[in-house]
């Protein structure tokens, strides 16, 4: 039956019957910025993970208080010293608090001064780079050295000077890091300012009439945002490692609030004894600094306008 | 009064080396639904005098020491940013050499052209698009409707330079500036692209100014000629004057210079020789002398002015036209006759 119909049809038919209508060819819809964009960011699949992880570690900092039985100050002298068990799964300290909960409330301290640093400072940084580089000038020379002369500034002394003047509230230790970490950004986005504006599509876009500030913000802007998210990430990640870093030295966030750095404090001393309450707060520094960098990494690919599929 | 006036124009560029004179003294009118080729090698300031009338030159560097651009009387020089940025687009626009750079690769092709719309014409959004969509079913791209939302890859070279034609004429300007817009595309697409050129132009009265070293660009398509050296206006006619009887040896240099399918094989080229001369330092005399095949002893001390050699055709060389046709009539004897 089927042999016959075959003979009768003819390959031509068949063929025919298979191929789309020119109709059809013409309504296959081109994929639209943002599609492309997640396509190629999917492919980074390092990025990908770490993206995954830090949206699971920030629901699970933000969602803290009502995922955990316990306090993170809650004192347990009945089960001081423990490691790692069904109950305590990160064991607890020499006061018996739990260790999950302590890390997962430190995460949240460190989770929100990196964004905040990672948001602030690039917002600032872009600022001062976009009128670097527009007005170029007086304005990019006195800029530019007051960012050079921020840049000289011995930033991991000063913050513990600010630190032990202020106590520093996860705010204000946003604040001061914020301060000390928007100059690359600012000479990054200078930088790409100068490119693109010499670009022939900036003069393009002048010709056919378009204002200073918009060129400015709508044509030369976008075409820098690649450097911006890489440069962001890693302020995020130095700020996540640079807040444990003071909060390890005593002078950013105050015990019994836990952060990353200051839970490393405690277990400093003990380290022999108790290892895992060293590894478990390390690792978390460890294991976020990298996911936001490979994060940046796979943002930068995939928002690079000029990549080719 | 002509639409644009050019008048005397000078435009200087102050480097660590000197000023540069890249435009030095050039003038032309241009009337509605003219055409006006300019031609040159690299760097005799073509570009520039675009740029000028545009006032799109960096500024500094840039001054104007002399001369005026009048658009319907009112002085460009003059004119204040955002007066500029009012006629930019709207009354005068321009396309550029390569449309692999002029479109922005973040944003869609329809969004720039649109861009246009917005800022010269009150429009709604939608009325907006659908005239964006519409210019650009007038420059001949196919299913404009989906091509209007996708993004400057996604467009051949040949339809990127469609696109910024539409986004140069999305407003319905009174002159378009085309500075080489066909030097980036290969000969079939070029073609196809100056016929659009001129097809729009009839549609909708545009005057354009073509600027291109493409000789036979320029005889398709202009109706008068402006030949420029070295920041200066050299020869100036009707474009058949200018083509069949250049009165500057530098013209008609660069006409020897080119193949000709009619005469191949039976005339010798003849190659103009040396290079550009530097604008800082000039040489003495005519600009050209250095390089002139025709050149006399008092080539080198006067340095000539546009002269009227004949009705409406003005070149810039001392020699008589008697001169100059029996200078050419003797290379024709050497190589081949032309024509």
């Amino acid at each position: 039956m089927v042999e016959h119909d075959r003979t009768t049809l003819g390959a031509g038919a068949q063929d025919n019957a298979a191929e789309p209508s020119v109709e059809e060819y013409v309504k296959v819809r081109g994929r639209t910025q943002r599609e492309i964009i997640w396509r190629r960011f999917r492919r980074h699949r390092l990025a990908m993970a770490s993206g995954v992880f830090l949206v699971l570690l920030y629901l699970a900092a933000l969602a803290t208080p009502a995922i955990v039985p316990y306090e993170y100050d809650e004192i347990d002298y009945a089960a001081i010293n423990q490691g790692p068990s069904l109950e305590h799964p990160m064991g607890t300290d020499r006061l018996g608090r739990d260790e999950l909960t302590r890390v997962l409330y430190g995460g949240r301290v460190s989770l929100v001064v990196g964004l905040g640093v990672g948001v602030f400072s690039t917002l600032i940084g872009a600022a001062v780079g976009i009128f670097s580089g527009y007005y170029g000038r007086a304005v990019d020379t006195a800029l530019m050295s007051f960012t050079d002369f921020m840049l000289t500034l011995p930033f991991i002394p000063l913050i513990l000077v600010l630190g032990s003047i202020f106590n520093f509230t996860p705010a204000s230790i946003t604040l001061a890091l914020v301060i000390l970490l928007w100059m690359n950004m600012a000479r990054l986005v200078r930088g790409g300012v100068l490119s693109v504006r010499e670009q022939e599509y900036v003069l393009a876009a002048r010709a056919i009439g378009v204002s200073d500030s918009r060129i400015m913000l709508r044509h030369v802007l976008p075409n820098v945002v690649g450097v911006m998210v890489v440069q962001a990430t890693l302020t995020v990640a130095l700020a996540i490692i640079l807040e444990s870093t003071v909060s390890f030295l005593g002078f950013g966030i105050q015990p019994p609030t836990p952060s990353w750095g200051n839970m490393l404090t405690d277990a400093r001393s003990t380290m022999t004894q108790q290892p895992w309450l060293t590894w478990f707060p390390g690792m978390m520094i460890v294991i976020t600094a990298l996911c936001v960098n490979f994060l940046g990494d796979g943002l930068r690919d995939a928002l690079d306008p000029k990549a080719v599929e | 009064m002509a639409m644009l006036e050019v008048d005397d124009l000078h435009t200087h560029f102050t480097t660590p080396d000197g000023v540069v004179k890249a435009v030095d003294g050039v003038s032309f009118n241009l009337e509605p639904g003219e055409t006006l080729g300019i031609v040159g090698e690299s760097g005799s300031g073509k570009s520039v005098t675009a740029l000028s009338i545009m006032q799109l030159n960096p500024e500094p560097p840039v001054s104007y020491p002399e001369g005026e651009i009048l658009f319907e009387g009112e002085d460009l020089l003059e004119a204040s940013d955002k007066r500029m940025q009012q006629i930019r687009g709207n009354e005068i626009a321009m396309i550029f050499q390569d449309p692999m750079t002029s479109l922005n690769p973040v944003f869609t092709v329809g969004n720039q052209i649109r861009e246009a719309i917005r800022i010269h014409q009150n429009v709604s959004k939608s009325e907006a698009r659908e005239k964006t969509v519409q210019v650009l079913r007038d420059v001949g791209i196919a299913n404009p409707e989906q091509r209007v939302g996708e993004y400057p890859h996604q467009f051949s070279g040949g339809m990127r330079q469609r696109a910024m034609i539409a986004m140069g004429l999305a407003c319905n300007p009174r002159v378009l500036i085309a500075d080489e817009p066909t030097t980036a595309l290969d000969v079939t697409i070029q073609a196809q692209i100056l016929e659009l050129m001129v097809g729009l132009q009839e549609k909708y009265g545009t005057a354009i100014i073509m600027i291109t070293h493409d000789l036979g660009v320029v005889a398709q398509l202009a109706d008068k000629v402006m030949v420029m050296y070295a920041g200066r206006a050299v020869e100036q006619g009707t474009t058949d004057e200018v083509f069949y009887d250049p009165l500057m040896p530098y013209s008609w240099s660069l006409l020897r210079s080119l193949p000709r399918l009619d005469t191949a094989g039976e005339v010798r080229l003849l190659p103009v020789k040396g290079a550009p001369p530097s604008l800082i330092f000039l040489p003495k005399g005519c600009n050209f002398s250095p390089r002139c095949p025709f050149v006399k002893d008092e080539c080198h001390e006067i340095d000539p002015d546009l002269y009227e050699k004949k009705p409406n055709h003005t070149a810039a060389c001392i020699l008589s036209v008697e001169e100059i046709e029996a200078n050419k009539h003797r290379v024709d004897e050497e190589l081949g006759v032309e024509g």
